[in-house]
């Protein structure tokens, strides 16, 4: 069992739900940039969650199943078809031995999750599938490539196929045509910013600069300053820190961010909005608003427990078929 | 007692201090000893720094714990654990002796670094083995050793150009920091020699030869022993 890349697409990647426990050598998480949308996929097609798909960005790959299977995706929507007819996101269909489906482009948002029965099944490295670019790290430590071919793994549950005949609904998962702010929690450094300049963190627009990558989210605006120059040692970090580096352009980490840095850190992005910023293209404009640790505390919890709840939903409603 | 800084919902950075210091880096590494020993539930990565520690934490089970906040019932949990830290504890348990092959085609930088500093190459490397360093973190990419240690003599700023690859093994200054590139990897210290160990080997148990905390030695060798060692290495 395995999938073939006939064409890799921009940057499509191996993940899972990341390398955890290794920050003190070095090693970073990586993993899906919204481990939801992954665990959603998975959980259509009866996956665990802990299995590797893939992620898409921008441009789609186009694969060529070896075999029968499953696959879902989750995410943007990138104008899926099989074998030339169009398919829905956000449930579990069947390719036949032979198929080909094709990812266009992504019409907005930026990057889905694609699972497949069985999950890609490389050999996880220091406890996870996922490619760390950056880190030069993983069973496959690069993109996609035309010619990979990716094996399968063993489908534990019924090989009964998975149809379309339901999907989930994309919201609140994907919420990206939304234009609410995101939300920031205050960070060590927020109070040494200059007046202007904690104005213009919330009150401005910025762009999503197209050097920005799984890394992080480097923006582009207003240029922000501290009040006085920052002399930081290096320090753990986790995604979400928004570092003011000495340009005044914020970068705001994503799952692939180095372990340690030395920046000044203004705020955190709350987690909750995360897998928004994840699907910021480059190039498009977001606004940022204060929020305190209790809410998004409140609003990550609430949205880690529906997402655990639709998966046993998903799990009941496979099981019951 | 370190501040608490919370690091977003699920993160916690315990900070001791802001600067480059081997006694407070050692408070770092028995408290990383003490938490790790603890075994808390919940606990996803205990990470050292120079002068603080990152902990990060199920929020689901530490939120679940306790009628208060997730970070009021880590605090209550995590505080005595330090507090029972005994200040005697900050030498390092492991010391190592790694192996480095000064000057030539393994340290470009050896010569330049040497007329700097005003010294020989012979009383440079003998500067620079002299030391127990200290692995004060690892950071930068997977099995890089900040070394806290340096002798100030041999304390410089950074290479006004960066190399965009340096060989894997490099021995290296900068700053008041000496360390060791696990991998090809973009570098702007001065490389002084290099070292036939794998650092770090994903494939290997343990993938991480340095762990942090660990006492370090370097010992000089010959280019024939860096070869027959380079070649013997598994």
């Amino acid at each position: 069992m395995s999938i073939e890349v006939l064409h890799p697409g921009l940057l499509s990647t191996v993940q899972d739900l990341g390398r955890c426990g290794h920050a003190a050598l070095g090693v970073g998480r990586s993993g899906a940039l919204d481990a939801d949308a992954l665990r959603l996929a998975n959980a259509l097609l009866g996956n665990a969650a802990t299995l590797a798909g893939l992620e898409i960005t921008l441009q789609g790959p186009t694969l060529r199943f070896n075999a029968r299977a499953g696959f879902a995706l989750c995410g943007a929507d990138f104008s899926a078809r099989l074998d030339g007819h169009p398919v829905n996101a956000w449930s579990a269909l069947q390719a036949q031995a032979g198929s080909v489906l094709e990812l266009g482009r992504a019409s907005s948002g930026c990057r889905a999750w694609l699972a497949l029965t069985g999950g890609i099944d490389l050999p996880p490295v220091l406890g996870s599938r996922s490619t760390d670019l950056n880190a030069g790290l993983g069973p496959l430590p690069r993109a996609l490539r035309r010619g990979d071919v990716l094996p399968l793994g063993a489908h534990a549950s019924t090989p009964q196929a998975p149809s379309a005949r339901w999907s989930l609904n994309p919201r609140p998962w994907f919420a990206v045509a939304e234009h609410e702010p995101l939300r920031l929690l205050q960070g060590r450094d927020h109070a040494g910013l200059d007046q202007a300049s904690m104005a213009a963190l919330c009150n401005s627009e910025f762009r999503v600069a197209t050097a920005s990558n799984r890394v992080g989210v480097r923006l582009e605006g207003p240029a922000l300053r501290l009040m006085q120059a920052l002399e930081c040692v290096s320090e753990g970090c986790v995604p979400g820190v928004v570092q003011l580096p000495p340009g005044g352009q914020p970068i705001v980490l994503l799952g692939e961010h180095p372990v340690s840095g030395g920046y000044p850190r203004i705020a955190h992005l709350a987690a909750v909005d995360l897998p928004r910023l994840a699907q910021a293209r480059p190039g498009s404009a977001l606004r940022f608003t204060l929020s305190d640790l209790d809410t998004a505390t409140r609003a990550l919890l609430a949205r880690q427990h529906a997402r655990a709840d639709l998966e046993s939903r998903i799990h009941s409603r496979l099981a019951a078929t | 007692m370190p501040q608490w800084e919370t690091l977003g919902e699920s993160a916690v950075l315990l900070r001791w201090g802001q600067t480059l210091d081997a006694a407070l880096n050692a408070t770092v590494h028995a408290a990383a000893s003490a938490l790790r020993r603890a075994a808390l539930p919940g606990i996803e990565d205990i990470a050292p720094a120079y002068a603080s520690l990152l902990l990060r934490f199920d929020l689901d089970v530490w939120s679940a714990r306790g009628t208060r906040d997730a970070f009021g019932t880590l605090h209550e949990a995590v505080d005595p654990l330090l507090a029972a830290t005994s200040a005697g504890a900050t030498l390092p348990s492991r010391e190592l002796c790694v192996p480095v092959c000064y000057g030539g085609e393994h340290g470009p930088d050896l010569a330049e670094v040497a007329r700097r500093a005003k010294l020989s190459q012979q009383a440079l490397i003998a500067l620079h083995c002299a030391p127990l360093y200290r692995v004060a973190m690892l950071g930068f990419a997977p099995g890089f050793p900040y070394l806290l240690g340096l002798d100030a003599a041999l304390q410089m700023p950074r290479r006004a150009q960066p190399r965009v690859s340096v060989p894997a093994g490099s021995v290296a200054i900068g700053g008041a920091q000496t360390g060791i590139y696990p991998g090809a990897l973009p570098g702007g210290w001065h490389l002084l020699g290099r070292t036939p160990w794998r650092l770090f080997d994903a494939a290997r148990e343990p993938a991480c030869l340095l762990q942090p905390g660990d006492g370090v030695r370097f010992t000089s060798i010959s280019a024939e022993e860096f070869s027959a060692s380079a070649r013997d290495r598994p």
